[in-house]
């Protein structure tokens, strides 16, 4: 080991003396190893920052859209039907692992207070949506079954709300606000969620419930008809089963015949998040294609830049040979000197993709995870590839004839 | 028992189709202690033989006895270790690794025998001092002069206490004054009991050895001592002036 210890010593002089080209050599390595930390890092980052948005959605739940209508050979967007009900929606309560049901309409529309007005989402919901949804409070209070009841004249305000209507530190419960020129009294303020999956304010929004918003503000076609229907599974594992039974169900209610299509959308979590854990595997995929292409070019680098020394060194290696080196020894030199030059490459790299990063997120306020497990898989692989390059030109040097290289000029 | 013994030794080159062969059966006995030189114009397989030697050759045929063992017939590892421990090398152009200091080049050998770099400091040390050379250590190659670098190439061959020190156109790139520093360093050390075999053309260098064998044609054409006594009757004799 002892000799271990002092070949590397020496490799760190040999190439200490050829700081330039040392440095040019490892760049290939440096680049590669440094360029995939920086991704990766962005990258986890960014797909805690969608799971985290996916999650802020609430969890295990399943939207049930109105479908599309066509009227007169002219096919409206989802939501044009009227045909999903409040009746429908309760009745899906009875499928087996549904915990939770909620419903909701909504529009934009003014809101007024004092003197600031507000151009935002009035969402006429359920207790129960709000619980689906996992909304939370920071001051007030739901609005409760008894006020949905009645329809009585009671909102919640989402957080940017609170900001554009309100002064900051004022509280807004009990306060009242107009919409469509009714006056409605805050009951309570929401705490802030953050943007979803697609950019959306979800905290730009004002809840009523929903009784009061369809016979008091938004009026109706048809008695009942909801925007979106809302159910919250016990578990993940159900999800599938229940959107089969949610199907079935409301084709029979709607008494479809088989040939019709369904005239609402199901659509659940999972396979927002399916799309986007798709998104993140080919994303590694491309990563570690880049990474190797690099690493391979820095390889090969390496091992060009070893056989010009070996043919520098000619001499050098046939005095060595000549004072008592074995082939071994001469093997070794050659490797530890590859070996040092990609692992250093690699250290450096983990240092700049650490480095870069961390720059990116402070520029561009993106976050970033840097884990160990990808810096040591990094620096391990460099290693390896000076271990694979070097072997080339080592084994070359390690061959030569020492009568033959104590000639060469 | 003798130092050195070779019989019949012959070695064949094989250029593409043409065989060229440097030595036709050479046989000869060197005993410890000895001073000889090997003259010969080139191509004469002077170079040849020294190779075989300095263990960094075999012969195609014959064999080469070193100090009781038959070395004609070992392997690669084997012939480094014999190297390492019993031959120093010292070559015309010195053969010093460049940029790198005095120190180090004497140690180069004990680092080979994985000898701990505490002792092997020490040891080179006390070789640059035998040659004259310890306020030099840190100094590299192209730092020191012509006779300074082979006296650094002396230390690093006397460095692992070698049997003999093969020592191949020693003066080739020297002038006059620091060929005869280190045809007198490797004098001195031969007083002290080292064997050295010197490769040579000019006669003048030779006759600092006390048995000069001349050769020819891959043959040894003569084989006498200082006084031009033919050798096998070996007479002791002081070193001439």
């Amino acid at each position: 080991m002892n000799f271990l210890l002092m070949t590397v010593l020496v490799a760190f002089r040999v190439l200490g003396r050829h700081r330039m080209r040392s440095a040019l050599t490892m760049l290939g390595i440096i680049i590669g190893v440094g360029a995939v930390i920086a991704m990766v890092s962005i990258g986890e980052g960014a797909k805690a920052a969608v799971q985290a948005q996916i999650a802020s959605f609430g969890t295990n739940v399943i939207i049930i859209l109105p479908g599309a209508m066509t009227v007169s050979g002219v096919r409206t967007g989802h939501g044009g039907a009227v045909t999903l009900t409040v009746a429908d929606i309760e009745e899906l309560k009875k499928i087996p692992g549904v915990t939770e049901i909620g419903w909701a309409r909504r529009d934009a529309m003014q809101v007024v207070h004092e003197r600031k007005n507000w151009f935002t989402t009035i969402n006429g919901v359920t207790p129960g949506y709000l619980t689906i949804r996992g909304w939370s409070i920071v001051s007030g209070d739901f609005f409760t079954q008894t006020e949905m009841d009645k329809a009585a004249k009671v909102a919640l305000l989402g957080n940017s709300v609170f900001k554009n209507l309100f002064e900051p530190g004022e509280d807004p419960v009990g306060a009242t606000i107009r919409i469509k020129n009714i006056p409605f009294k805050v009951v309570g303020v929401l705490d802030a969620k953050g943007y979803d999956t697609r950019g959306a304010d979800q905290d730009d929004v004002v809840f009523i419930p929903f009784t009061t918003a369809e016979r008091k503000i938004m009026g109706t076609k048809f008695l009942g008809s909801i925007g979106a229907g809302f159910l919250s599974a016990e578990s993940p594992e159900q999800m599938s089963q229940i959107v089969e039974e949610v199907k079935r169900i409301l084709r029979q209610r709607h008494k479809l015949r088989p040939t019709q299509e369904d005239d609402f959308t199901v659509r659940n979590q999972i396979d927002i998040a399916k799309v986007q854990e798709g998104t993140s595997e080919s994303m590694t995929l491309l990563l570690l294609a880049v990474a190797s292409i690099s690493l391979l070019v820095g390889g090969i680098g390496i091992m060009n830049i070893l056989l010009v020394s070996v043919t520098e060194r000619t001499r050098e290696i046939g005095i060595r040979m000549a004072v008592g080196a074995k082939r071994r020894h001469i093997l070794l030199q050659f490797l530890v000197e590859a070996v040092v030059l990609s692992a250093m490459g690699g250290l450096i790299g983990v240092g700049l993709g650490v480095g870069g990063a961390k720059t990116a997120s402070n520029l561009a306020g993106w976050p970033t995870i840097i884990s160990g497990d990808i810096l040591l898989i990094a620096f391990g692989f460099s290693a390896l590839v000076g271990v694979f390059f070097g072997l080339y030109p080592a084994n070359k040097a390690s061959r030569l004839n020492p009568i033959e290289a104590l000639r060469y000029e | 028992m003798s130092l050195i013994v070779l019989r019949d030794l012959v070695k064949i080159y094989r250029l593409g189709e043409m065989e060229v062969h440097a030595l036709r059966g050479v046989s000869l006995k060197i005993e410890a202690g000895e001073f000889v030189a090997i003259m010969g114009a080139s191509g004469s397989g002077k170079s040849t033989l020294m190779n075989i030697l300095g263990c960094l050759d075999v012969p195609t045929s014959g064999t080469y006895t070193l100090e009781g063992t038959d070395v004609s017939t070992l392997g690669e590892n084997r012939l480094a270790e014999i190297r390492s421990s019993k031959i120093g090398f010292v070559f015309q152009n010195f053969n010093l690794i460049p940029r790198t200091t005095a120190l180090e080049n004497v140690q180069l050998p004990l680092f080979y025998k994985e000898i701990p770099s505490r002792d092997q400091k020490a040891m080179a040390l006390q070789a640059l001092e035998r040659v004259g050379l310890a306020d030099r250590q840190r100094h590299h190659p192209a730092q020191l002069s012509g006779g300074q670098q082979q006296r650094v190439a002396i230390a690093r061959a006397l460095v692992t206490n070698p049997s003999i020190i093969l020592a191949d156109e020693p003066t080739g790139n020297l002038d006059s004054q620091a060929s005869r520093e280190i045809m007198d360093t490797l004098t001195q050390l031969n007083r002290e009991g080292i064997t050295i075999i010197l490769i040579t053309h000019e006669a003048d260098i030779a006759g600092y050895a006390r048995r000069t064998i001349m050769m020819k044609d891959g043959v040894i054409l003569s084989d006498r001592d200082a006084g031009g006594v033919a050798v096998g009757r070996l007479v002791p004799q002081e070193t001439r002036a």
